[in-house]
């Protein structure tokens, strides 16, 4: 179990490093995504791997599971489901807003074109409409 | 049982849902609550710093459970310290924000801004890691929603970059503390100060990656080279009063590191030899050579100061680096220095912002209210550089003097010299395009003059650099303070003492937890 468990952290891990180094939104979202899923099962696991043992105690037992991991693995879910749902949100706003879902900076050559926003200052007025 | 240190993390907690439930359609109710808030802040933290002035250590269990099963706030010195330095800085970029309008621009600032100090202020009194995890979200959350505030589309892509950026931090952060717990079985920071002793020299691999990875998180945190490619674009297209308070955020990973590593991982534990000297140093350097170059390149003013902050935090890490008594009390009085003067230069961007059309450093008309603002500007350079007379001189110098003890003496003498002399010339280029150079060009007829800033703006940013001069004026007492700080953190006895010997619920430990 502990090589199955290993191993499953180790292939989601590479996984999401792998498609955090694409340059596109949805691949890096995904990656974290991943990536979160990795650290959830090595939480558990950092509390020693037990198969049917209680976290609590009860009378006649001998062996029993961390509950600490466990309480720790909730809270890690519930923060990491909130954060890739506002991520999604404002990758969304980004690329609809400028039609491209790159991660890095933008080109800086389109700068000098006539069409594109030069500066904050313009964004800014550009924000104000919207709100 | 004290209740106050727990204050300053309640009290934003319920103005946030009530400014948002109650007060959703009425700005003028939620900048009176917001303002109100803060101050009664600023009053608390106030009263938690005199408190623990005196060296005395406080312990909040939350819950009333003994550490190290129940989570613990702790007041100390440091702790309280950085919670009044939180609060005495979001007064005036408060103030800002409203005299500016930038909290009309979008839904919900004055929420956001209470759940930001939330999560900072939690982060700084929590002595237990996983607790520190939970509020580093909370404070990110938050920032999330500010940066992306007023909208845009650059303005967005920085946001998806910033988020993106954190992400990949919390999930380091995650699998640190995961590694960590495996390997000593807690998460209080005092208890894990206690465990880590008695590791030997064999079989702390895995203790060794995990103090790595949570170092590396901080890093991240501090924008230390060569992870601070989140920084620039993000603190420059966030709302200028975001970014202000954002000097305060880096601040959080310089003070996670000095907390963690002068604790948990001290400087002379085998476990963990060599990560100071041989990676925190040289990367500080980095920082503050990357930092001060980008100052000099920036093609834009508001680039301009978020490179001049990448700097300034290297400055602190290198004084963090050496991890001598005398080197951190000179990186947190730096440190001070450095958020007041960060806040207010980020805040005089936003003054020249109001009245050009773009902050690229070309020459472009005078600005309106030209003749105030290039004096604001002028401080605070002399500020953000370090030059004499303000409190970027003096910390600096107590960083050349404290660095004489390092191997590295030479490289931070040169660095620091170097880098301050390019970060004058960088500042002084920009400064002499924006206010003198604009003198020479007439200002186009067709175009309607902008307004001036209102008095509000000026108030706002005058007290930050007030605050800059106080910092400078009293730079005895803050610096005897500032070696007692260090001192304590350097005796982490009394504090270790007092987070596990205060009785609680389940305490005293009926059942030996070591493993």
């Amino acid at each position: 179990m502990e090589l199955l468990v290993a191993s499953a952290i180790g292939v989601l891990t590479a996984g999401g490093v792998y498609l955090l180094t694409r340059m596109r939104t949805f691949p890096v979202i995904l990656g974290i995504s991943l990536l979160t899923y990795a650290v959830n099962v090595f939480l558990f696991a950092s509390g020693r791997l037990t198969v049917g043992a209680p976290p609590i105690l009860t009378d006649g037992v001998e062996v029993y599971a961390d509950p600490l991991p466990q309480a720790l693995v909730l809270t890690a879910i519930v923060i990491s489901f909130g954060m890739t749902a506002v991520v999604v949100m404002i990758a969304l706003g980004a690329y609809l807003g400028s039609d491209d879902d790159h991660v890095d900076d933008p080109d800086p050559a389109p700068d000098s074109g006539p069409d594109s926003a030069p500066d904050s200052a313009s964004d800014d007025m550009l924000g104000e409409d919207r709100t | 049982m004290i209740h106050w240190i727990v204050a300053p993390v309640m009290l934003p907690a319920i103005l946030a849902p009530f400014i948002v439930l109650a007060a959703r359609y009425h700005l003028g109710i939620q900048r009176v609550f917001s303002v109100v808030g803060v101050v009664a802040m600023i009053v608390i933290a106030a009263g938690l710093a005199w408190q623990a002035s005196d060296g005395t250590i406080t312990i909040y269990r939350l819950g009333d459970w003994a550490a190290p099963f129940g989570i613990v706030l702790i007041a100390d010195r440091l702790s309280t310290m950085m919670v009044l330095l939180t609060s005495v800085l979001a007064l005036p970029v408060l103030l800002y924000a409203i005299g500016s309008g930038w909290d009309a621009k979008g839904r919900h600032f004055h929420a956001l801004y209470q759940f930001q100090l939330m999560g900072i202020m939690g982060a700084f009194l929590t002595g237990d890691l996983f607790n520190l995890f939970v509020f580093f979200e909370v404070l990110l959350i938050a920032s999330y929603g500010l940066m992306i505030h007023a909208g845009g589309n650059l303005r967005l892509r920085a946001g998806v970059q910033y988020v993106l950026f954190n992400l990949i931090g919390s999930t380091l952060f995650l699998f640190a503390l995961g590694a960590i717990y495996a390997e000593t079985g807690t998460l209080n920071m005092a208890d894990l100060a206690q465990r880590v002793q008695l590791f030997g020299p064999e079989g702390n691999a895995g203790l060794r990656v995990a103090a790595v990875l949570l170092l590396m998180v901080f890093a991240i945190k501090a924008a230390l080279v060569p992870l601070h490619f989140w920084l620039p674009s993000s603190y420059a297209e966030a709302p200028a009063p975001v970014a202000a308070l954002f000097a305060i955020m880096t601040k959080v990973g310089a003070y996670s590191i000095i907390r963690v590593y002068t604790m948990s991982f001290p400087p002379d534990l085998e476990v963990t030899s060599g990560l100071h000297d041989m990676w925190l140093l040289p990367a500080a350097l980095a920082s503050l050579a990357i930092g001060m170059i980008g100052v000099l390149a920036a093609k834009r003013l508001d680039r301009l100061v978020a490179f001049g902050v990448i700097g300034s935090m290297g400055m602190v890490m290198i004084s963090i680096a050496l991890f001598t008594p005398e080197g951190i009390a000179a990186a947190l009085y730096y440190m001070v220095h450095s958020t007041l003067a960060a806040g207010a230069m980020f805040l005089i961007v936003d003054l020249v912002r109001a009245g050009r059309p773009s902050l690229v450093l070309t020459a472009m008309p005078p600005v309106a209210g030209a003749a105030l603002t290039a004096a604001m500007f002028f401080l605070g350079a002399i500020a953000m550089v370090g030059l004499p007379p303000l409190s970027g001189f003096l910390g600096k110098l107590q960083i050349l003097d404290a660095a004489f003890t390092s191997p590295l003496v030479v490289w931070t003498w040169a660095a620091i010299l170097i880098s301050s002399l390019i970060a004058i010339v960088g500042f002084a280029r920009a400064g002499s395009i924006l206010f003198w150079k604009a003198q020479s060009i007439d200002p186009d007829p067709n175009t309607e003059p902008h307004a001036a800033p209102s008095a509000l703006s000026y108030v706002a940013v005058g007290t930050l650099l007030a605050l800059l001069v106080a910092h400078s004026v009293l730079a005895g007492p803050m610096t005897r303070y500032m070696a007692a700080t260090s001192a304590q953190l350097f005796a982490p006895g009394p504090y270790i003492d007092t987070v596990l010997g205060t009785p609680g619920k389940m305490s005293p430990p009926t059942t030996d937890e070591e493993q």
